[in-house]
This record gives C-alpha cells, structure tokens and sequence, in this order.
C-alpha cells in the first residue's frame, strides 16, 4: 500500500500536482499495480540479467558532420511564448 | 458499380480499379468523404480532418496516372494516421491537452514513406491520451464508438483508427502498438491490427510512451492489404536509433501459401479463467479451420506468462515517465497561464495539461525508478521480463506460430470499465507478452459473440512476419468474416 505522503512526494519528484479526485484515483491504480508486482517474490531472479536492450543492438553512430537543420522562425513556432527570437521563460536569477 | 460505395472496398480492389482507368483517385477521395460526413457524427474516429490537403494530393496522384506514370499500390489510397504520429504542418495532439495545439514541423518516417508511395492522408484518427489506456476514453476531446455498437468503446488506444477502417471511413490506418494499442482495438472492431517486430518499422516521429515497447503498424480490412502495407512501412532508419538493419522481403509473397505442416502451439494460460467461454470457443473453432488446413496443433504451456502484466506495467510506466518530462511547458507544447516562477511554470503546466492515466503512469515509472524501488521494481521487472522472452523463444523453437485470444472479452459498454479497475487491467493480459519480447503479432476477425467481433491473435518469433500473414491468409480464405460490415 503506498502512503499519501508517499503519493504526494512522488507527485512533487514528478512536477505535479494532484487534485483530490485524481489522489484518489491514483492512489487506487497504484495499489493494484503494486499488489500484482508481488508476484515476482515467488521468483528466484538472482542470476537473471535484466533485459534492457531487446533486440541487442550497440550504439549506433554515425559521422559527425554538419548537415541542413531547421530555422529559429520553424522551431520556435511551437513555442508558447516568445521574445527576441528566444523562447520567453520567467527570471530564474534574482 | 456506384462510385458512391467505393469506400466499402479493399485498398487492393481499389488500386486494381485505379490502374485499369475504372475510376480515378478523387471519386475515391470524395466517396470516402462522403461516408465520413455520413457516419462520423456517430463515430467521432477523427481528430482532425485533413480534406484541402487530401484533394490536392489526390490531384497530383490523378495527373500523374494520366501521364502514364506507372504507380505503386498506394498511390492515390486514403488513410487515417493516429494521432500521436507526427505530420509536418498538420496538428499531432496525441488526444491531450498538453499538444492540443502542436504542430509538428518534421514527418514521421512512416508518413514520409507513405505520402512518398502516394497514400493520402484523410485525417488524424482519436486515441487513449498518449496511447495510454485500452477504450479511447483517456482521450482529451472526444469518446470514439464501435462501429458495431455505438453505446460500446472501440478499444484503445489506437481506437479512433480501427474505427474508421472499420466505419470504411479510411481504407486502412496507422497506429501505435505499445502493450496492444493496435491488436486490442482490431480485435473489438473487427477489423486486421499488426504489430511488427521490434525495430523493423521506424518510430522516428511517433510520440515516445515507453520506447522498449513502442512500435508502429497498421490496420487494414483484410490480409492482402496489410502485406501491401507493410510492405512499405518496413525498412531501415537511421532516424531510429533500434531500427533493425534487415531485409524482410515482399511480404505479398506469403499470401496464398499451404499451411500444411505449419507447427501451431496454443498455450493454455491464455485460454484460462478471465477469458470469457464464447471467445474462447470462438477461438479454438479458428484454430481447428487452420488445422483442416493441415497444421499441426498442441497446447503449450508459458509459466512466466502471468507476470506479463505487472512486468510491463513497471517497465512502460518508467520508460513513460522519461519520456514525458520533456512536456514541461517551456519549448512546445501547453503552458499554464498562472505561475510565479519557472518551478511553479512546470508544475502547473504538467498538472494542467495532462490527464489522470498519463499523470498516473508518470508517477508509477517515477515511484519505480526511485532509489528506494529501483531493484525491488523497476530492476526485478527487467529481470522477468528476461525470462518470459526467453520462454518465448524456447516454444518457437518448436513451433511457428503461437495462437491465443486477442482480447479477453467482446467491447464493453463505454463508461463500464474504465470504473473496473481490475478489468481494465488484465484486459491486457493477452497482448502484452509479445511487446515485452519483441515479436511480431497480428489480430484477424475471427467471428461474433453477441454480435460483436471477436480477433485471434497470432504470433511468431522475431522477424517470423511472414508465418503469421501466411496463417492468416489460409484462415481469411477459408472464414471471410472480413467481409461483414456493421450497419450505420
């Protein structure tokens, strides 16, 4: 059973805020999560590699050479809002 | 034939009608749109409608065949994308209010691939938000309805495309397959849903959940038409970091073949409680045409296969919970209007712009990546996760194909399940198995409970594609249960 301060530290970890329907909702589907992830208790994993990597594959590198890229007016058309060609944030230095 | 019934078609009868100069790409166009302005009132399938672009790619593929330009099987085809596959200048809001007004700048690989081989885009088809969910309900914007009854989901995620394939609204449609998102909603909507092997379809510019699992497929209304699909969905990419550098070959190549001999393993876990008797049945009457066809038939049993869930439900939701802090509301995407600092910026964007599921998933691969839960979660999950591939791999040593339920049950009613915890989540359990290992896995049509359409799933090893279209085959010849159409 996860613990509402629990629940709430998480939440903070992942920068969200939780309203009190969506605590409780959460709450729920997270104990049921955690309850069935109990079953592998009955499982002797100490000499099993944790599969990361499905299909094997190393790192792939290509040349490092420069190449066509977008523009600032493309890149910046998503952004939600703007100043100076820059995306606007809020002051982080006092 | 009246030109206004072109849409109940197949993509291949379409092409063949094309090429002979029976009809040309925008009578195909305007009666696919007509059967949308009909039915999609009741069906609300699509996001985004995409019609000026449509018409005038059409008018380039019509002027193209008038030259005589000798084109492939998808030119001039209508197709639904899902929603959370990026389209250059075309919005890609992966059913959330987070992107609800992102406009992508790049394509996809596979959009490219397919506005190249001359497909045209109709519209972008609803989802579970981010993919995540099983009934299209997590959607931000709109409840998507089963073409076969409309008071039932359609599944999920990539509900909104099996339903316009299914409503012939599209003649064939992308989505995203993560733990089912494809097999599931074929299943419930009665239509074929494709998931490849790991690696052997692009992902570059599909929307990232959990990137271990993700693939991209498609849906298509009988077999012929999705090897003429996959045909052009396949290849290497170097956009995509685990695209597999390998050759599949024509995949029109395995259709009409003899099955005899083919090894087929039903394993009994899939077959157990949970899954309701008139599916079951339903099933094995499938596996038993297939066996007058000659395969070869044993059950099979998969002891790791009932970790399945819990396996992928950590391992997704950590790889989602990675990939889903990009949305901070500071490059693209929503950003709340309220804030007193860049802290505040994120927080109340993230808490605005996402729903309850996706919220849920990013705080149980948060909680499972943890320091306090990493070995006792997110790790011990990669370590099963090791054990039921491996397992896998052992029956397909023996066996070419594996056969089980696609789903659980017929499509439940909309609002029912998402209120049943437990439900929703073992609803997974048939499909999961074959994202965790990386195999390929198709859902065909293979008939009706309470008239509503059933879908046998059918897996191969890695790479085994072609085992499963020739399955598939031989069983669609000998059933045609694509060829039923709900009413609208």
């Amino acid at each position: 059973m996860i613990e509402k301060k629990e629940l709430l530290n998480i939440a903070s970890l992942a920068k969200l805020k939780l309203s009190e329907e969506d605590e409780e909702k959460i709450t729920k589907k997270f104990n049921l999560v955690l309850n069935y992830a109990r079953m592998f208790d009955e499982l002797d994993l100490e000499n099993v590699e944790p599969l990361v990597n499905i299909n094997n594959l190393s790192n792939v590198m290509r040349e490092d050479e420069p190449m066509e890229s977008y523009d600032r007016e493309t890149l910046l058309a998503n952004a939600p809002e703007k100043l100076y060609g820059c995306i606007k944030v809020s002051k982080i230095i006092e | 034939m009246n030109t206004l019934d072109l849409f109940s078609l197949t993509l291949h009868e379409i092409r063949d009608m094309m090429r002979n100069g029976e009809i040309s790409s925008k009578e195909v166009l305007d009666s696919v749109y007509g059967r949308i302005e009909a039915v999609e009132d009741k069906i609300e399938a699509y996001l985004t409608l995409t019609k000026d672009y449509a018409y005038e790619a059409a008018e380039s593929i019509d002027k193209r065949r008038l030259k005589g330009e000798k084109l492939g099987d998808l030119a001039g085809i209508p197709m639904a994308v899902k929603d959370n596959i990026s389209t250059k200048g075309i919005k890609t809001t992966c059913a959330s209010k987070m992107l609800e007004n992102y406009i992508p700048p790049f394509d996809a690989h596979v959009f490219e691939k397919l506005k190249e081989a001359g497909a045209i885009l109709v519209g972008k088809t609803n989802l579970d938000e981010f993919a995540m969910g099983c009934s299209t309900e997590t959607s931000a914007f709109k409840i998507t309805k089963n073409p076969w009854d409309l008071e039932r989901v359609p599944g999920g995620s990539s509900g909104g495309s099996a339903a316009a394939v299914a409503a012939d609204e599209a003649y064939f449609a992308i989505g995203s397959d993560t733990g089912g998102s494809m097999r599931q909603p074929a299943s419930l909507c009665g239509v074929i849903g494709f998931k490849p092997t790991y690696g052997a379809i692009s992902r570059y510019g599909l929307v990232a959940f959990a990137s271990s699992f993700d693939q991209i497929g498609t849906f298509a209304k009988d077999v012929e038409d999705c090897a003429i699909i996959l045909n052009y969905l396949y290849g290497y990419d170097e956009k995509d970091t685990t695209s597999l550098p390998i050759e599949f070959g024509d995949f029109k190549e395995a259709l009409n073949k003899d099955i005899k001999g083919m090894k087929i393993g039903l394993p009994k876990e899939y077959y157990d409680k949970g899954i309701d008797g008139e599916v079951k049945e339903m099933i094995l009457d499938g596996v038993k045409v297939l066996e007058r066809l000659g395969a070869h038939v044993e059950e099979i049993s998969l002891p790791y296969a009932k970790y399945a869930v819990p396996v992928y439900y950590i391992i997704s939701s950590s790889e989602a919970s990675s990939n889903l802090a990009r949305f901070d509301g500071v490059r693209y995407g929503y950003r709340a209007k309220e804030y007193k600092d860049l802290e505040e910026l994120y927080v109340n964007s993230r808490s605005q712009g996402f729903g309850s599921e996706v919220k849920f998933r990013i705080m149980l691969g948060t909680y499972s990546l943890s320091s306090k839960c990493y070995d006792t979660h997110y790790n011990r999950a990669l370590k099963v996760r090791r054990l039921i591939k491996q397992e896998l791999e052992e029956a397909f040593v023996k066996y070419d194909i594996l056969i089980t339920p696609t789903y659980p049950t017929i499509a439940s009613k909309i609002g029912e399940k998402s209120e049943d915890l437990v439900a929703m989540y073992m609803s997974d359990i048939c499909t999961v198995t074959a994202n965790i290992a990386g195999i390929p896995a198709m859902s065909i049509p293979c008939g009706f409970s309470k008239g509503l359409p059933v879908g046998m799933q059918i897996m191969s090893k890695a790479m085994g594609e072609a085992d499963i279209i020739k399955a598939a085959h031989a069983f669609e010849k000998n059933t045609n249960y694509y060829k039923n159409k709900p009413t609208l």
